[in-house]
């Protein structure tokens, strides 16, 4: 019995120590990247692996990749002091509050020569009036993907869809309250940028309305319950969409453009608590470099915000409506902006309320 | 009621390892949704063996466990020498303690503990990041420590104390007579606390889950997250090799055991 | 005797411990007691408690189903185990043990695929003519994911009392008249109880806080105590409010276990089983 154990014990010090071994490189600079989850391309499916290829170009950095599931979660992880992190990818409301609360640092555009590529009209974005601390990565709008072979067309007609009894147990919904409380107030024709208490209350109460119709309040799961069919009916992001129907031809997307719909960016900023701040503008600098932002977003299907990058996408992609919508169309988009503390931590926990009723 | 036990038995194991086979099939499976099979492929396992950062996930979750149970083993084994020669009331006490993470749900403990690193990490240390591979080394060396006293405990006790006596009569000094006797005497309980400790902090999920940053992750923590995205198949790759792994090393531990078994009672029918 | 003379070797543990089980439970109360925006001593938190009692409700009511059904399902299965030959018994508790080695949040996930209204199950209920069944996202699902992924915890310390009862015993029953039921009743069922206690316990209190297999298995109405404190914690909402959640959640799982032990008046030695 004493030598099985102690051989075990031996395999494993040995394990641990090769994993050592193997896991301390030499003096490398590390990158501490902190993304969305499905938010890069990762060489899947004969794309370019991004961060393989960075890795490739400056061999003196090594990337660490982790992902969040919200906008939400990222700002908690940073603003209790969980972790550090040298580049973060958070949509434009984000950036304005985490830029007011001092959480960014300015960039150095000097080593984001790429910047040039970035078109004017995603320059001067209310939540970086001076373009000091981000650089826009993606845009997109949100709309509702449903299964054609199980949704009648008549039913599609806007945002009450997410309500309809008719397809109870296969809607899903999202699970962060800035999103969801969007979708009540489009629905109710609310201001998304309200701080009324008392609307917040009735966009609460229409979703708490919802909650018996829902299936379950995810994220990036989205995906998966989509594409098996388990769901039929949930509001996401256009450029997933793109992504999900390629698994399943049936899913078509609509945006309720008579009550409104949220376009948003997310940009890379630097986080105050960035160690290696010329790395990770390298690192900015390279996803806008045009050729690697194009193979990233055709991938992506997120919509690219350097029309130069257009150049090495697929055209089928660059036309395709879903991704580009026309101007008619962009013009009943509306973006979020940064809320007052208080307000979100209200919405937040009306949102808990209707979610656990 | 024999035959309806077997049943029972034979039911409740094909409950317990039907979800197994579901993953080790979908393993090979050429598409990537576990509900339908549509045809047979080995890809899945190279693309695992192409994914550096899951093989380095699994790594750390061997070098946390390997060395948390080490650390807690010795640490642990030396407290309970101690606890044992306390006074009752004291004792009490240290017992007390090594229940309260042995009860307490692990979200609890987890929450609890990164309550605290980030307490006096962020707000009196003044430091950015708080959770790194210390603070979950600290965690798992904290959650496997009463596995160990537990264990080394009932030991101490059924240890006759004479016979450390009669050793240092026939000339041992005390060290001697503590290495030679009662280390001897308690190896059972330290290393069966030890194997203990050792699979609780490679399984950890959920304390892990909580004190950890991303600058230091293990497999079950990045799982999670795995789990909260489109699938990849090559996940499933990964539970079927560890499966295979842990069931050779536990059938051929079991073989083992056996054979010295009947060694011994060969040798006791010997005398 | 030269007792007390070692005892100081357990100073450092006494230190550690206090400093990594009691000061951070004492760091919950702190955060469970103040505002999350100031920071000043409030019990706006434990005001806002009352909001989440149907959850807890509800957490304890599914783990205490699924520990009565671990224990009615794993009886036989320890009893059967107890009494096969010394080999079979060391690989029937092999294979008890391997599924509580393996990913968990893996296994879960397998029952989505198999429970999912698209899943294997209803598949295969289609293929063969017969209509779908509505199983996943019902409170039956997450019961099932809770009795699956404890079983274990409750087989192996019914083993491990079982194993021990003294055979001579039973034979004495049988000689003094009692038939199969009577002997199971009178001897073998008492003589297990500590067997009893300890795995209710292994498999109420990570049922109880459970948060992956609700979220998995459960629907929008199945939400548990465990998930609704992950999320303070991890969605960045309160981790205030999360602390207040977990202090509840601590002394509800010591009440629990200390009537525990009250019954089985289990000693220092009672919790250590596997």
């Amino acid at each position: 019995m004493k030598k099985v154990i102690a051989l075990c014990l031996a395999v494993c010090l040995a394990l641990g120590c090769a994993a050592c071994l193997s896991g301390c490189g030499g003096e490398k600079t590390t990158l501490y990247v902190y993304n969305w989850g499905q938010y890069i391309a990762e060489g899947d499916d004969d794309s370019l692996d991004v961060i393989a290829a960075f890795e490739e170009k400056y061999p003196d950095i090594h990337v660490e990749y982790s992902t969040f599931d919200s906008n939400e979660i990222m700002y908690s992880k940073l603003s209790n002091g969980g972790i550090t992190v040298d580049v973060i990818f958070p949509s434009d409301y984000m950036v304005g509050r985490m830029r007011q609360e001092g959480m960014l640092m300015e960039l150095n555009f000097d080593n984001i020569p790429n910047y040039q590529y970035i078109d004017d009209s995603f320059k001067n974005m209310a939540y970086d009036p001076e373009n000091k601390y981000s650089v826009p990565y993606t845009w997109g709008t949100v709309g509702i993907i449903y299964n054609s072979k199980f949704v009648d067309e008549a039913d599609v007609t806007g945002w009450e869809l997410l309500w309809n009894e008719k397809y109870a147990d296969k809607i899903l919904m999202f699970d962060n309250s800035r999103d969801a409380f969007g979708i009540a107030q489009y629905l109710l024709g609310f201001d998304v940028n309200t701080t009324d208490e008392a609307q917040l209350r009735e966009c609460a109460a229409k979703l708490m309305e919802q909650k018996p119709v829902v299936q379950q309040y995810v994220m990036d799961q989205i995906f998966d319950s989509m594409e098996n069919e388990e769901a039929w009916i949930a509001p996401y992001y256009a450029g997933d969409y793109l992504t999900m129907v390629e698994e399943n031809p049936d899913l078509k997307f609509y945006r309720p453009a008579h009550q409104g719909f949220n376009i948003f960016v997310d940009a890379m900023c630097i986080p105050t608590c960035c160690k290696e701040k010329e790395a990770a503008e390298l690192f900015i600098n390279f996803l806008c470099d045009p050729e690697i932002s194009g193979q990233n977003m055709d991938y992506l299907g997120y919509s690219v915000p350097a029309s130069a990058s257009k150049a090495y996408m697929d055209p089928e992609v660059t036309e395709d409506p879903v991704a580009y919508p026309s101007a008619d169309m962009l013009e009943k988009a509306t973006s979020f902006n940064f809320l007052p503390e208080e307000t979100a931590r209200v919405m937040e926990s009306l949102f808990m309320e209707a979610r656990n009723s | 009621m024999k035959r309806a036990n077997r049943i029972m038995t034979v039911i409740i194991f094909i409950f317990l390892y039907i979800p197994m086979v579901v993953l080790i099939v979908a393993s090979f499976n050429t598409g990537k949704d576990i509900t339908e099979f549509s045809g047979f492929t080995l890809k899945q396992y190279v693309r695992l063996f192409q994914d550096r950062s899951l093989l380095k996930l699994l790594a750390n979750s061997l070098i946390i466990s390997v060395l948390a149970s080490f650390i807690a083993t010795v640490f642990g084994t030396v407290a309970a020498l101690g606890i044992h020669n306390l006074n009752p009331q004291m004792r009490k006490v240290a017992m007390t303690l090594t229940d309260i993470p042995m009860t307490n749900p692990d979200i609890v403990t987890g929450v609890s503990l990164s309550l605290l690193f980030v307490f006096v990490g962020t707000k009196m240390l003044g430091q950015r990041n708080s959770l790194t591979f210390w603070t979950l080394l600290i965690a798992h060396i904290t959650f496997n420590l009463p596995y160990v006293i537990l264990n080394v405990m009932p030991k101490l006790k059924q240890m006759d104390a004479s016979l450390v006596d009669a050793a240092m009569d026939l000339g041992c000094t005390r060290v001697q007579a503590f290495f030679k006797v009662t280390v001897h005497e308690i190896m059972p309980g330290v290393v069966s606390g030890a194997i203990m400790a050792f699979t609780m902090s490679l399984d950890d999920f959920v304390i892990s889950y909580f004190v950890t940053g991303p600058s230091f992750i293990t497999l079950p923590v990045e799982i999670y997250s795995y789990t909260k995205k489109p699938i990849q198949p090559k996940i499933y790759a990964m539970f079927t090799l560890l499966f295979l792994i842990i069931f050779v090393l536990m059938t051929a531990m079991n073989l083992m055991q056996l054979v010295s078994d009947r060694k011994k009672a060969a040798s006791h029918i010997g005398h | 005797m030269k007792k007390n003379k070692t005892g100081f070797l357990s100073i450092p543990y006494l230190i550690w411990m206090t400093a990594f089980t009691l000061i951070p439970l004492c760091v919950v109360a702190y955060y469970a007691l103040t505002d999350p925006a100031t920071g000043v001593f409030s019990l706006r938190n434990v005001r806002e408690l009352s909001l989440y009692m149907p959850v807890l409700w509800r957490s304890i009511g599914y783990s205490l189903v699924s520990a009565l059904l671990c224990l009615v399902l794993g009886y036989p299965v320890a009893y059967y185990i107890a009494h096969c030959g010394h080999t079979a018994q060391k690989f029937l508790y092999m294979l008890v043990m391997l599924p509580m080695c393996m990913s968990f949040l893996l296994r879960t996930l397998a029952w989505v695929g198999l429970l999912q209204d698209t899943g294997i199950i209803n598949n295969i209920l289609a293929a063969i003519g017969l209509p779908r069944l509505r199983m996943i996202r019902t409170p039956g699902a997450v019961v099932l994911g809770m009795v699956y992924n404890y079983l274990p915890y409750m087989i192996l310390p019914l083993y491990a009392t079982i194993v021990k009862i003294d055979g001579r015993l039973i034979e004495a029953a049988e000689d003094l008249g009692c038939n199969g039921v009577q002997v199971f009743a009178r001897v073998v069922l008492p003589l297990s109880v500590p067997g009893i206690l300890s795995g209710v316990t292994m498999v109420f209190v990570p049922a109880v806080s459970t948060f992956y297999i609700s979220q998995k298995l459960g629907g929008t109405d199945t939400v548990l105590i465990g998930d609704v404190i992950e999320r303070q914690f991890k969605q960045g909402s309160n981790p205030n409010l999360g602390a207040a959640l977990s202090l509840l959640l601590m002394i509800l799982v010591f009440v629990c276990t200390g009537i525990m032990n009250r019954f089985g008046g289990s000693s220092e030695e009672g919790s250590v089983m596997v």
